[in-house]
């Protein structure tokens, strides 16, 4: 194993990013910036302009087209990159389907963020979870360095998979916080990555080719049952691209998902991103005092990892869902009514219980979690650290 | 185009120039007949027209290219009145 000589640096998340896109030497990268993932953009823009990456850089003046644009230079053969939030991914939502029909591989970088109405810029999974079924690749960071190392690693499963790429970092809770990042040497990043997805048959290749033409009922179908295809492909392919990732850098990252203590759990936590080093604490708390619980931490949320969730599910008798966004339909978020649908053809079902939290950034407190977990599992849908009438005083 | 899905690898990207071979000229409601007599060849139904339908060859008009016109009448709009050379008629009618 090859191990590359690293630096340690103190990074915030977006700027872990941004490092990463100048490593990256993306051809294009067309962005607006919006709170909590300006930084990268605008740390991005500076190294253009500083000319130490000599990307073509398109300022736009919307979401929607920034996508356009990485649409149009993605199409044309270039390496691709652009990042966004909450409304601005919102915004990009009709896009966000040409470019996963067209099967081209954008890397996006989400600071994830609450929708508005009420107007909120803080942290949860609401933006994400909104565009979970336009076809892109959806992975989590749960730590400033996985966000750094999962940019990196996404260029490569984009460009092998055909698929658009998301690598999410939770809003201020990953983009804005400082960590030592292990930051590997800019030849190492271009030697993992080589020469780009430039294939011949481009729209800047040899021959001339049509790019997303009109496909009526006798044809639209099929595209689509070939994308859902290239999703089931795109496990496997995180999975290689994450051992040869390992191999090339030296770091062991998860690639689907990332048990702890499920070993001999009884009891499991499910959860997505950043909020994963909260919950593990709990569960080595409670596993001190003897209580044989368990996390798993999801890596990707598209494609999903059905099956190997369900076989590290299947030994334990409940499950808690913790997650940053609601599906309102009162079966709970989208977290839960996927991993209840992936636990459903189990002969022996877990209980699952879905425990929203953290929305619009709200904190969650290792008190409220311990008195969650204390309780025991509802088995049905529970608004964690709500405050209910009672809790908060009157308006004088 | 009666591909498998499982050959759709690359999505949808096929050979170009392939709207050639599409003919649109069926959509269409309203044909337009072009009198040659009548047109100065001032070539503004060329310049509009959205579908490239109108034939050009040497600067002159020289007829329409019915397997595209879908028959939108932005040409017989745009013909010169005191030219008049495109009146728009029914699909179907002589």
């Amino acid at each position: 194993m090859k191990t590359v000589a690293t630096r340690r640096v103190a990074l915030t998340g977006n700027e872990a990013v941004a490092l990463a896109w100048k490593q990256i030497r993306p051809h294009v990268v067309a962005a607006y910036p919006i709170t909590p993932a300006t930084q990268i953009v605008e740390r991005f823009s500076q190294y253009v302009a500083d000319g130490e990456v000599d990307t073509e850089f398109i300022p736009v003046e919307s979401e929607h087209s920034a996508l356009s644009a990485c649409v149009g230079a993605a199409a044309a053969g270039a390496r691709v990159l652009t990042a966004t939030a909450s409304q601005g991914l919102a915004l990009m939502h009709e896009i966000l389907y040409v470019a996963s029909g067209l099967r081209l591989p954008i890397v996006m970088n989400v600071g994830t963020r609450a929708l508005s109405a009420p107007i909120n810029i803080h942290g949860d999974h609401s933006d994400v979870m909104g565009s979970r079924d336009a076809g892109w690749v959806q992975m989590f960071a749960r730590t400033v360095q996985e966000a750094y190392d999962r940019t990196i690693l996404a260029v490569r499963v984009a460009e092998r998979a055909r698929l658009p790429v998301m690598v999410c970092l939770d809003g201020f809770t990953l983009t804005h916080s400082l960590e030592p990042v292990e930051v590997y040497p800019d030849e190492a990043v271009q030697a993992f990555l080589g020469e780009g997805p430039r294939d011949g048959s481009s729209l800047l290749g040899e021959e001339p080719i049509t790019v997303g033409p009109l496909a009526l009922p006798d044809s639209y179908m099929e595209f689509r049952r070939a994308l859902a295809e290239a999703h089931a492909r795109a496990l496997r392919i995180l999975e290689e691209e994450t051992e040869a990732f390992h191999v090339h850098f030296g770091r062991d990252l998860p690639a689907l998902l990332e048990p702890f203590g499920m070993e001999d759990a009884e009891e499991s936590v499910v959860i997505l991103g950043a909020y994963a080093d909260v919950v593990e604490e709990a569960v080595r708390r409670w596993r001190e005092r003897g209580r044989r619980l368990g996390m798993v931490r999801l890596v990707v949320f598209r494609p999903f990892p059905a099956e190997e969730l369900r076989r590290v599910l299947a030994r334990t008798s409940e499950v808690v869902v913790l997650e940053r966004a609601d599906t309102l339909s009162g079966l709970g978020g989208p977290l839960a009514v996927e991993v209840r649908a992936a636990l459903y053809d189990l002969a022996e079902r877990p209980r699952l219980t879905d425990a929203i939290f953290g929305l619009g950034g709200r904190e969650l407190r290792d008190a409220e979690l311990d008195a969650f977990l204390e309780a025991g599992p509802r088995g049905r849908v529970v608004y964690l650290g709500l405050k209910e009438a009672g809790d908060v005083p009157e308006p004088a | 185009m009666a591909a498998r899905w499982q050959a759709l690898e690359r999505g949808p990207v096929i050979p170009g120039g392939s709207s050639v071979a599409y003919r649109t000229g069926d959509w269409r409601q309203e044909r337009p007949v072009l009198d040659l007599e009548r047109c100065v060849h001032c070539l503004f139904c060329w310049l509009y027209c959205p579908d490239s339908a109108v034939l050009v060859r040497d600067g002159r008009v020289v007829g329409i290219d019915y397997d595209h016109c879908k028959g939108c009448g932005i040409c017989a709009a745009v013909c010169p009145p005191k030219a008049g050379a495109i009146h728009m008629v029914p699909e179907g009618e002589p």
